[in-house]
């Protein structure tokens, strides 16, 4: 009852009309975003937070706008994999399996709106998990300890370093360099200076948010000036604009079983919105390719892993708000944002800020909304947006993001250090190492290192404090499950693909 | 509304550039916005303008960097003669001087004022076997190691120093001091949540960021470390009404330039002062949970120096500094 009236009160503060505003503008933003290949959530994510702080927005509305990028994105993700046959970012992989071969039968205007429902499904399922989980779980938190948060940030490492790598050796190597980074500036148990190299401008360690503009969005045009040429995909025609809707009422219990996965995968730290696409596409192939339809354009191979990333990506955002540990790399640049605009998140957040908590779930239950009627009359324009070249983009990438980074403390040297981070991200992305482990690091790292010290700090020194509480054997556990499988997968994926290689 | 003064400030700057540059006056906080030195300047600046205690609206300028220090390294080098300056600062700012970590000591700027302060407070859980400060004193005396203490500042911060002039008032010495064991969370709240799930026995810091805690009955003053009762909160006793002669203030103030001219100098004093005697900043500073205190000119310069001073001793025998 508590939490309906709260949900109450967030849609007060979400209806305000410049919030409603920038949460419209978000979901349109986004949706192109996801939709143009290469740029995905994360980066789109980036190279947009700039603009809530040259805007000078309140935190809540600059949360608002993020959020409803981050879902637009999430949607808008499928549409060039059922285009172009090439995801528009890295979730979207899996619907291009069955999506691309249903366009190619000339039902693509079908395969945008059964995966615009599904979106739908997927997301509101999570945003409703998120208004049911998210206090219970903020309530639980006062109970973690500082060897607890050791764990939970052990677990975060685990499983993005298991899931997301496809090579895990260099997730494992980018994730040290994040955590590298993460050790400049002064130590906040002793604070004795590191690596500061005697200046002062590092004695504050590099702010995420700027490290987290100059790797994704500085290197983002940095790779196009280098490359120069838009992607050669072949785009299907849209066919039959609005579809009927016997067409698209077709995926049933498919929504629910990807958004329950996906739903899952999302909450975890570190896996994300990709892991929910794949397990769900998986799962349901299991369940329902009875004809051996699934590859060849089978609806129900677009509704699952359409819902499972978009519950995955709501999900995320709960292990984010109320213990400050991100499930995903997006939500790993929310979480930089909230802190650069003072805002805690953790348990405490709940009790603390209440209006922007729920204002925000509030503003995602409206996003969810338009971003469906964006998604299903309004899909044409996006998928023209497909044929714009990106040199019209990246100027605005580049401004934006000066703009953007100086504003936030009048800093010229805020400025070198995100072309610096925008260098380091082109090296990294050119030697095919993943930047989401780097900004992990980066941003759990200074948090897991105190976390370990003030447990220590309350041992007296003794580490068996680490495995004491019952919470952090448990959470030692699940991360060994997670590890565990995500091995079992790779070891069973490597096998189909060997037989597939003798057949 | 961040939106109009960013605004408001580009037209100021537009202007100020046609005009051609008048001496307006101006406050550095050297931090980002939003932060309490940030809020020092803002506020003051405001309020000095909006009184007519001087004739242009005050120009603030973030420096952040280095705990303070880049914004100190920049008024040494480049303007320490400039008379229309100030620098907001506080307690924490003269920690970080005290351990050597500004390029030079306190001596090397002068101090005009405080005008305000948070209390320092130790705190318990309202069920803690601790019911006065001397149960808690005579329990680190008998040993130090039983006592988990935690704040929101590092080993040898401000935070960690408060409590341990208590334990030096008590009688405990040099290398009890290393014993009590401390715990650094970031902020006052983070570490009394902690508190409450079991995990440490007590928290020293301000009173202000964690007075809801107090109110809603979930912790104990066990002392004040005001020289008289916090206003809001009359049944906690002080420190010394316990025996023990301590203070632990966080005052919020500023300093100007090491070469400013005596007559710059007392100006902003006087100037100081009549704003300190206003209503309106007694308002200011309440709303914001500080409690209005005044020292200014020579005596807040001897105050400042006696501080540092101290905070050194300290520091050197928990061997934060060598």
């Amino acid at each position: 009852m508590e939490t309906i009236a709260l949900l109450g009160q967030g849609f007060a503060v979400a209806l305000t009309p410049t919030n409603m505003a920038l949460a419209i503008f978000g979901c349109f933003v986004g949706t192109i975003i996801g939709a143009l290949p290469g740029i995905g959530p994360v980066n789109g994510v980036a190279i947009l937070i700039p603009l809530a702080f040259s805007l000078g927005l309140e935190p809540v509305s600059a949360l608002i706008m993020l959020s409803c990028i981050y879902y637009g994105c999430m949607y808008g993700g499928r549409i060039s994999s059922i285009m172009l046959n090439i995801p528009g970012d890295e979730p979207a992989i899996m619907t291009t399996l069955d999506g691309y071969p249903m366009a190619q039968r000339g039902k693509a205007a079908e395969a945008l709106a059964i995966s615009a429902l599904a979106s739908f499904v997927g997301a509101t399922f999570a945003t409703v998990g998120l208004t049911l989980f998210a206090p219970l779980l903020a309530g639980a938190a006062i109970y973690f300890g500082p060897a607890d948060y050791f764990a939970l940030y052990v677990m975060a490492f685990a499983t993005i370093g298991g899931i997301t790598g496809v090579n895990p050796i260099k997730t494992l190597l980018a994730a040290m360099i994040g955590l590298m980074i993460a050790s400049v500036g002064l130590d906040p148990a002793t604070g004795t200076a590191r690596f500061t190299f005697g200046s002062y401008h590092l004695y504050d360690g590099f702010n995420p948010i700027v490290a987290i503009v100059g790797l994704f969005a500085i290197s983002e045009v940095l790779f196009y000036l280098e490359t120069m040429h838009m992607s050669d995909g072949k785009m299907v025609p849209l066919g039959r604009a609005v579809p009927k809707l016997r067409d698209i009422a077709v995926g049933g219990w498919a929504h629910l079983r990807g958004s329950v996965i996906g739903f899952i995968c999302g909450i975890l730290p570190g896996a994300g919105a990709s892991l929910g696409a794949f397990m769900s596409y998986v799962v349901e192939k299991r369940v329902s390719n009875k004809n051996g339809t699934f590859g060849h354009g089978d609806p129900k191979g677009i509704v699952a892993p359409e819902a499972g990333n978009n519950a995955a990506s709501g999900g995320a955002l709960i292990p984010m708000l109320t213990l400050g540990v991100p499930g995903s790399g997006t939500t790993a640049v929310m979480l930089a944002l909230l802190i650069s605009l003072n805002v805690q998140p953790g348990p405490l957040l709940f009790s603390r800020e209440p209006e922007m908590v729920w204002g925000l779930i509030a503003s995602l239950y409206i996003a969810n909304v338009v971003l469906l009627i964006m998604n299903i009359p309004m899909v044409g324009l996006f998928t023209r947006m497909l044929a714009m070249p990106q040199w019209v983009l990246m100027p605005f990438v580049v401004m934006v993001s000066f703009l953007g980074i100086y504003s936030i403390s009048n800093s010229s040297f805020d400025v070198l250090v995100m072309i610096g981070f925008g260098v380091l991200g082109f090296i990294l992305r050119k030697l095919n190492i993943s930047l989401v482990p780097v900004i992990l690091g980066l941003l759990l790292g200074a948090d897991m290192e105190n976390n370990l010290r003030r447990a220590l700090s309350i041992s007296g020194g003794d580490p068996s404090i680490l495995v004491a509480s019952p919470i952090a054997i448990g959470l030692y556990l699940v991360t060994f499950a997670i590890l565990a499988a995500a091995f079992y997968i790779a070891f069973n994926t490597r096998r189909a693909e060997r037989k597939l290689g003798e057949d | 509304m961040r939106k109009l003064t960013k605004l408001l400030s580009l037209g100021a700057l537009a202007l100020s550039l046609s005009v051609g540059s008048s001496a307006a006056e101006e406050c550095i906080a050297p931090a980002d916005p939003g932060g309490g030195w940030d809020f020092t300047c803002r506020t003051v600046g405001k309020l000095l303008y909006d009184l007519k205690l001087v004739e242009n609206p005050v120009q603030i300028t973030n420096m952040p960097g280095g705990v303070g220090a880049v914004a100190w390294a920049n008024v040494a080098s480049k303007r320490n003669d400039d008379g229309s300056l100030l620098v907001a600062t506080s307690t924490v700012g003269i920690t970080q001087i005290a351990q050597g970590r500004f390029p030079a000591g306190t001596d090397a700027m002068r101090w005009l004022a405080m005008l305000g302060t948070d209390v320092g407070v130790i705190v318990v859980p309202a069920d803690s076997e601790f019911k006065t400060l001397k149960d808690l004193t005579d329990a680190m005396s008998e040993d130090p190691a039983s006592v988990t203490a935690a704040g929101s500042s590092g080993a040898g911060g401000w935070d960690h120093i408060r409590l341990l002039m208590v334990a030096k008032a008590a009688g405990l010495s040099g290398d009890d001091y290393k014993g009590i064991r401390w715990v650094q969370f970031d902020g006052g709240s983070p570490a009394v949540t902690q508190m409450l799930g079991g995990q440490v026995d007590l928290v020293t810091t301000d009173l202000g960021e964690i007075a809801g805690f107090v109110e809603s009955g979930d912790i104990r003053i066990l002392a004040a470390l005001s020289d008289e009762r916090i206003p809001a909160f009359p049944d906690a006793p002080t420190a010394a009404e316990q025996g023990l002669d301590v203070t632990g203030y966080n005052w919020r103030g500023f300093y100007t330039g090491g070469d400013v001219s005596d007559e710059d100098y007392q100006r902003w004093v006087s100037t100081l002062n009549k704003l300190y005697d206003s209503k309106e900043w007694k308002a200011a500073a309440e709303g914001s949970g500080l409690v209005p205190v005044w020292r200014g000119g020579e005596e807040f310069e001897a105050y400042v120096l006696e501080q540092a001073a101290q905070m050194e001793e300290i520091s050197r025998q928990i061997g934060v500094i060598k």
